[in-house]
């Protein structure tokens, strides 16, 4: 994994300090073009992995780089998925049944529907497969050596206490994809154990790790506590937690954890990528 | 430990059963669904029991509470049965679809002494409480107006009814199911109004529920609301909440995100200076222990397990007070039939 990674957040309206600076964005980044500036310019600066939701914009960026190969060689897709928006809203609108026939093509939802109580784990690991390979479509044939899902899923296991799919996300997408799985969440300590004791190796989990302990849940104490004890590899979000902090305070501080293996940031601007990217420089003590 | 059972598992009812299965003082006695597809999906995965009907989870699950995150209508139904076997009780919003039915719900919960909350989540997030406190320690003066909106990508094309939340009957449409909880976040900056003055419900795409809810309310100390809220609004990525209220000395205008208050000249309030002064959800969230979603959902079960531990029939969100929030929405539904 590169040191510091690309996010995507900007591009889409996620803004978790302000709705009014969200709203902007996303006027912004309307057309895919202004993405792709974006993207070209941080690619120029020297990031090349891309950490991204399986958004259908984030899909014309995908067919863009697939056109234009010589240019792309080397990008990296950090895809996270699912998209959990279309999702949810689909669930009010047509309810569970009709949500997984919409999104997983053949006939699985049916077969589901009509499986025996007995067949259901091997069904619902099943149709877990179908979603995966249906968001991963959109990036066939670029590289995408690490698949991510999305915290709102993983946390969901998490909870429930399905770890069984979280194991099943990991060995798929090795298995499928020749990809490493990563898992992002909001609960790290809780999440490295059921992953380490599930047999995830040297799991990949992202995270917020920031100086105000904003959304680490069990808080920064137990989350150092696990980078520290633990054999897990942890890519550092919302290290500014959305802007409280201010950047070089924020990143000296991240810095400091020398176990956090990467920093995924979003910035709209090149300037902004630009000092992210040498306040990072900055502060990570070389050792290689 | 305490044993709680979920009625309902679909999809605020699992988001409750994750946020309870991380909690340390929680254990699972059972949850029941009318869907088996979702039963089977946890009970294979999680060893949780599952039950056929809510009367059998509640008589043989040995439970300290109950979540009942069902359609609406039933909410009635179940919410007796628990209370009345002594189980506390938990119930996504709205109470009941009648103002009868939730009174008759409140009092029950208050004569048998048991904890008993409804799931207004707003209620627990920090830039809500930060305008509640500044509104009712006076910092903006006296309030002359509160102004309530919602606006969200829920119902965005023209659709035959599926499921539940398509049907008036059972408590669908925007009234009953998505400006509830803008009604609840007025209800707890500035108490109930007094009188629904005017109410208009506006279709968009859906047939047979509304897709939109426009009111105006009267205060009894002269003030006056106004609540607007759409749920057929693609423009934003999800549900976006917003209170402004105006006082004599200032005005304070907030979301899930920030809290943006103005004083006027010669007006301060602890730490807040004239002119504007921004606070954002980072300094105002207390964090929590598990996160799925949002702190506030977290936070009200946190918020519901102290309730039952200690027996409190009066915590946050009572019955009586989505009573209240029933009360409103029932005078809108009135002032808008008036009209039509």
């Amino acid at each position: 994994m590169d040191r510091i990674l690309f996010g995507d957040n900007q591009f889409f309206g996620v803004n978790h300090m302000s709705e009014e600076k969200a709203r902007a964005q996303s006027m912004k980044f309307r057309d895919t073009a202004a993405i792709m500036r974006v993207l070209d310019q941080a690619f120029d600066m020297g990031l090349r992995t891309f950490m991204c939701t399986t958004h259908d914009k984030i899909g014309e960026v995908a067919d863009h780089m697939r056109a234009n190969p010589d240019r792309y060689a080397d990008f990296i897709y950090y895809p996270g998925m699912p998209y959990a928006h279309k999702y949810a809203n689909a669930v009010s609108e047509v309810g569970v049944m009709e949500t997984l026939k919409q999104f997983a093509p053949g006939g699985v939802a049916s077969t589901v529907l009509r499986g025996a109580k007995s067949a259901f784990r091997k069904d619902a690991e099943d149709l877990m497969r179908m979603l995966v390979d249906a968001e991963m479509k959109r990036f066939a044939g670029l590289k995408t050596p690490v698949i991510f899902l999305q915290n709102v899923v993983t946390d969901l296991l998490l909870g429930l206490g399905m770890h069984d799919m979280l194991k099943t996300f990991s060995d798929h997408v090795r298995a499928t994809f020749g990809a490493e799985a990563g898992f992002f969440t909001m609960n790290l300590p809780m999440l490295a154990d059921v992953l380490i004791e599930r047999g995830v190796p040297s799991p990949i989990i992202c995270c917020n790790y920031n100086k105000i302990g904003f959304r680490m849940s069990g808080g920064i104490e137990a989350y150092d506590k696990v980078i520290e004890t633990k054999d897990v590899r942890v890519v550092a979000m919302s290290v500014l937690a959305s802007g409280a902090i201010p950047a070089e305070e924020a990143i000296k501080w991240v810095c400091e954890r020398e176990q956090i293996r990467s920093i995924v940031f979003g910035a709209s601007s090149s300037g902004n990528i630009r000092q992210t990217m040498d306040l990072i420089g900055k502060y990570t003590r070389s050792t290689v | 430990m305490l044993r709680v059972g979920l009625v309902g598992v679909g999809k605020m009812g699992i988001s409750h059963l994750a946020i309870l299965g991380a909690h340390p003082e929680v254990q699972i006695g059972g949850i029941c669904d009318s869907q088996g597809f979702v039963m089977s999906a946890v009970k294979s995965q999680t060893g949780i029991e599952t039950y056929k009907n809510f009367e059998r989870l509640i008589d043989a699950a040995d439970l300290d509470a109950v979540v009942v995150a069902t359609p609406s209508a039933t909410h009635l139904e179940v919410a007796t049965y628990a209370l009345e076997r002594g189980v506390n009780v938990f119930v996504e919003k709205p109470l009941t679809l009648s103002i009868h039915d939730s009174w008759s719900l409140a009092q029950l919960a208050h004569a048998r002494q048991r904890a008993n909350q409804v799931g207004y989540h707003n209620r627990f997030i920090g830039t809500f409480r930060e305008v509640r406190r500044l509104v009712r320690a006076g910092a903006i003066g006296e309030v002359h107006h509160v102004d309530g909106k919602a606006f969200g990508p829920v119902v965005t094309k023209p659709k035959t009814g599926m499921t539940w939340r398509s049907k008036k009957s059972e408590g669908g449409g925007c009234l009953h199911d998505y400006a509830c909880h803008v009604v609840d976040l007025m209800n707890f900056v500035a108490g109930p109004p007094r009188e629904v003055l005017a109410a208009r419900l506006g279709t968009v795409y859906s047939e047979g529920v509304e897709d939109t809810v426009h009111a105006l309310f009267g205060y009894a100390n002269g003030a006056s609301g106004q609540l607007e809220t759409n749920w057929s609004d693609e423009s934003v990525r999800k549900m976006s909440t917003s209170i402004t209220v105006f006082g004599t000395h200032g005005k304070i205008t907030a979301d899930r995100q920030e809290c943006q208050v103005f004083l006027k000249p010669g007006h301060t309030f602890e730490g807040y200076d004239e002119g504007w002064t921004i606070k954002y959800i980072t300094d105002l969230q207390e964090p929590t222990a598990y996160y799925l979603r949002g702190e506030e959902y977290s936070a009200q079960m946190d918020s519901f397990v102290e309730a039952v531990k200690e027996k409190n029939p009066n915590g946050e969100n009572s019955f009586m007070s989505a009573y209240e929030t029933d009360w409103v929405i029932d005078q809108v539904a009135k002032a808008h039939e008036a009209r039509s």
